[in-house]
């Protein structure tokens, strides 16, 4: 008996689960979710930082624990964060706070995740809410940003003769060429094998120091054009690549094993975000080198005689739609994002605009950059990443990127002018069936 | 008691209907719908997926990289055949030397993947090899040149399951029984006829079924190129396209059709092969 109870009931749940996924999107017109209720019982947090999962994240749990006697925080790692929780998205049980993958896009939030607030309302007290809000409301917050630019081996660009950033392009590569010539490090490394860092190519355009950008890009035809900000950024890539500044056989490069290769001077650039400097400084220590040696450059371009560089969120944290704990879930998300200190454990950008930048980015900004948050798109919120899917042309991945290298090294047919012109034709293809 | 049968076979057929009809099915619902894998609503495609897979180069191009594991599999058949026969006889060490040959087949295809990175890297053992056998010029990028790449990925597909075609074949060779070799001998035949008239008749089910097994595994290769070069490089196979299509771009729709597609050429090329290749019963007389 107990057994058959339990399955109708497993039935009706199903049933409400289905009625409410369905309605669900269009009918909610609610501005933030329902958290009512006693802050009180079990949650569970998953996370993509599975090196934290046993130290750090268990002194966060005790802590808000002791904070609201009652609750019971679990933290879950989880490895292959955006592709396993995104086959937990499907099946409809996936914690009460977590990340929001990659894979989502942001037209989707409102079918996984709780609205926590209205953009005016929240945009006032954090950074970083653009990415997470569709249709005027907040889906995620960030628990701290980052900075992008070139992680460098200072040293060995000052021995070089370069000890200020490259201003254009041409600068830059000039500078390249002099790491070739007058030291033995190979000037820049694409960590092609490992492929996510060529990603990074897609992080500057706040370089155009234009607030539009984003609402502007999907508008576009043909964004590898001169002049355009896929032609800077992947023309730069291409050219890098194309003089031969960068490593010899980029197909058995090791993310892990650059790291020691540009603390002790055997690599001099490489393009990644402010969150790596720690990183590399670290493997400095490992490897007895100088972290101090390790430095961080803006992407060589500036707008109006001033460099600007880009800092987002990174991974955003929302509160699961399917949570039968969302107060609790709620509490501990803002207890998250204000009170942890976990920004400031990771030398992140705080999201509260009220708490101070990290002592690392002082010196960034020192040297003359503009710290700039791109604002998402709103007008043509999703439509980016629709082109994406269509073109296959994986603005935000590496595999279109790749095939640039390949091109540029000469492994693959083409060349500069002929590539941009097929991605231009693939994206523009795609763009008017999106845009109509 | 004609219900009987029925009884014993329910376990296997539920087993076999959910995990193997049930989703082929939602598979085929899958390729006529534009879907991302995660929003609640399917829009309906038609044949546009097809359409797509079949006209657009990008997708139908990558079935070229696999003729290169196809060749290498007609190689893979070769050797694993070879050692066969040698280790049926009477060789020393011969249970050290089917280890060993083995071997491969039992390591997990992600550990293979990363030995042979290691293997190809510049300067890296390969490299350390042919040097030392005065062969320095030889060397090349292994996996960074677009010419030599495909090769060097076949060949770890070659070296991984060559392990497993030497057992069939040395387990077929080995229920030939004993008498026929001794008459045969008595009869002053040498080793070349005996492979000639007595293993190869004596194994020719084997040997086809390698061959299918050969063409069905080249047109469906994955992990080895997908954990070595992650597709790049030229080296991008029909499957690891269908897999970034799917997970990278989201779009399951299209992805189902390029496995339903594959699917249908795997069993286009089985039909044919069993035309050409009756299955005629094996005798030795």
């Amino acid at each position: 008996m107990i057994n058959r109870r339990h399955f109708i009931g497993i039935g009706a749940a199903a049933a409400l689960a289905l009625a409410s996924g369905c309605t669900g999107g269009a009918g909610d017109e609610s501005e933030t979710g329902d958290f009512s209720g006693e802050v009180k019982g079990a949650i569970t947090v998953l996370t993509n930082r599975t090196d934290l999962v046993d130290t750090t994240f268990k002194e966060y749990a005790r802590t808000f624990e002791a904070r609201f006697p009652g609750t019971k925080v679990t933290f879950e790692g989880v490895t292959n964060y955006d592709n396993d929780v995104t086959t937990q998205l499907s099946g409809g049980d996936y914690g009460d706070v977590l990340m929001i993958p990659g894979t989502v896009a942001i037209d989707q939030y409102r079918q996984f995740f709780e609205p926590l607030g209205t953009d005016t309302d929240l945009k006032a007290k954090y950074r970083f809410t653009g990415p997470a809000t569709y249709e005027g409301k907040v889906y995620g917050l960030s628990l701290g940003g980052i900075a992008k630019g070139f992680v460098i081996n200072k040293r060995i660009w000052a021995q070089a003769g370069i000890t200020a950033p490259p201003k254009t392009p041409e600068e830059f590569l000039a500078g390249l060429k002099a790491v070739a010539g007058r030291t033995g490090a190979v000037p820049y490394y694409t960590n092609y094998k490992d492929a996510w860092p060529l990603s990074e190519w897609n992080n500057h355009r706040a370089v155009l120091a234009d607030p539009a950008i984003n609402d502007k890009f999907p508008a576009d035809a043909a964004p590898w054009q001169p002049g355009k900000i896929q032609y800077l950024t992947d023309g730069l890539l291409y050219d890098v690549v194309n003089s031969k500044l960068s490593e010899k056989d980029p197909l058995t490069t090791n993310w892990e094993g650059s790291k020691p290769m540009i603390a002790t001077g055997k690599v001099a650039t490489m393009l990644l975000g402010s969150w790596a400097v720690p990183q590399m400084r670290a493997a400095a220590e490992a490897a007895g080198a100088n972290p101090d040696d390790i430095g961080f450059w803006p992407f060589p371009y500036q707008t109006g005689g001033t460099f600007h560089a880009a800092i987002d969120g990174d991974k955003l944290a929302a509160v699961s739609r399917n949570s039968e704990n969302k107060a609790t879930a709620r509490a501990f998300l803002d207890w998250f994002v204000n009170d942890s200190g976990f920004a400031a454990d990771q030398q992140a950008i705080p999201p509260a605009i009220s708490q101070p930048l990290p002592a690392g980015l002082k010196a960034f900004q020192d040297t003359g950059v503009e710290l700039m948050e791109v604002p998402a798109a709103t007008t043509n919120a999703g439509k980016e990443d629709e082109i994406i899917k269509e073109s296959e042309i994986d603005l935000k991945g590496e595999i279109y990127r790749q095939k640039l290298v390949d091109i540029a090294r000469g492994a693959a047919r083409g060349d500069k002018d002929s590539y941009f012109a097929e991605l231009n034709k693939r994206w523009s293809a795609a763009q008017s069936r999106v845009m109509q | 008691m004609r219900r009987g049968p029925w009884l014993y076979l329910a376990p296997a057929l539920i087993l076999l209907i959910t995990f193997t009809y049930v989703p082929v099915a939602n598979m085929l619902w899958y390729s006529f719908h534009k879907w991302d894998g995660l929003d609640v609503h399917m829009t309906p495609a038609g044949f546009g997926n097809y359409v797509r897979v079949l006209t657009d180069e990008q997708y139908w191009r990558v079935f070229l990289v696999s003729l290169y594991y196809l060749a290498a599999s007609f190689a893979q058949i070769a050797i694993a055949l070879y050692f066969a026969v040698v280790l049926s006889y009477n060789v020393r060490f011969k249970n050290l030397f089917k280890g060993i040959l083995f071997f491969p087949y039992l390591l997990n295809g992600v550990a293979v993947g990363f030995v042979f990175l290691y293997l190809f890297q510049p300067g890296g053992t390969l490299d350390t090899m042919l040097r030392a056998l005065g062969l320095g010029e030889h060397t090349r990028y292994w996996l960074g040149d677009p010419d030599i790449a495909n090769l060097s990925l076949a060949g770890t597909s070659v070296w991984r399951f060559t392990g497993l075609n030497f057992v069939l074949f040395l387990g077929a060779i080995q229920s030939i029984p004993g008498e026929i070799y001794e008459a045969a001998e008595i009869d002053g035949a040498n080793r070349w006829h005996q492979f000639r008239h007595i293993i190869v008749p004596g194994i020719r089910r084997i040997i086809s079924l390698s061959f299918i097994l050969a063409i069905s595994g080249s047109l469906a290769v994955f992990e080895i190129p997908f954990i070595m070069t992650g597709g790049a490089n030229g080296t991008r196979t029909f499957v690891v396209q269908a897999y970034q299509t799917a997970f990278q771009f989201r779009q399951i729709g299209l992805a189902s059709a390029m496995a339903v597609v594959l699917l249908l050429i795997v069993l286009l090329v089985t039909w044919v092969q069993r035309r050409i290749l009756p299955d005629d019963e094996v005798s030795l007389s």
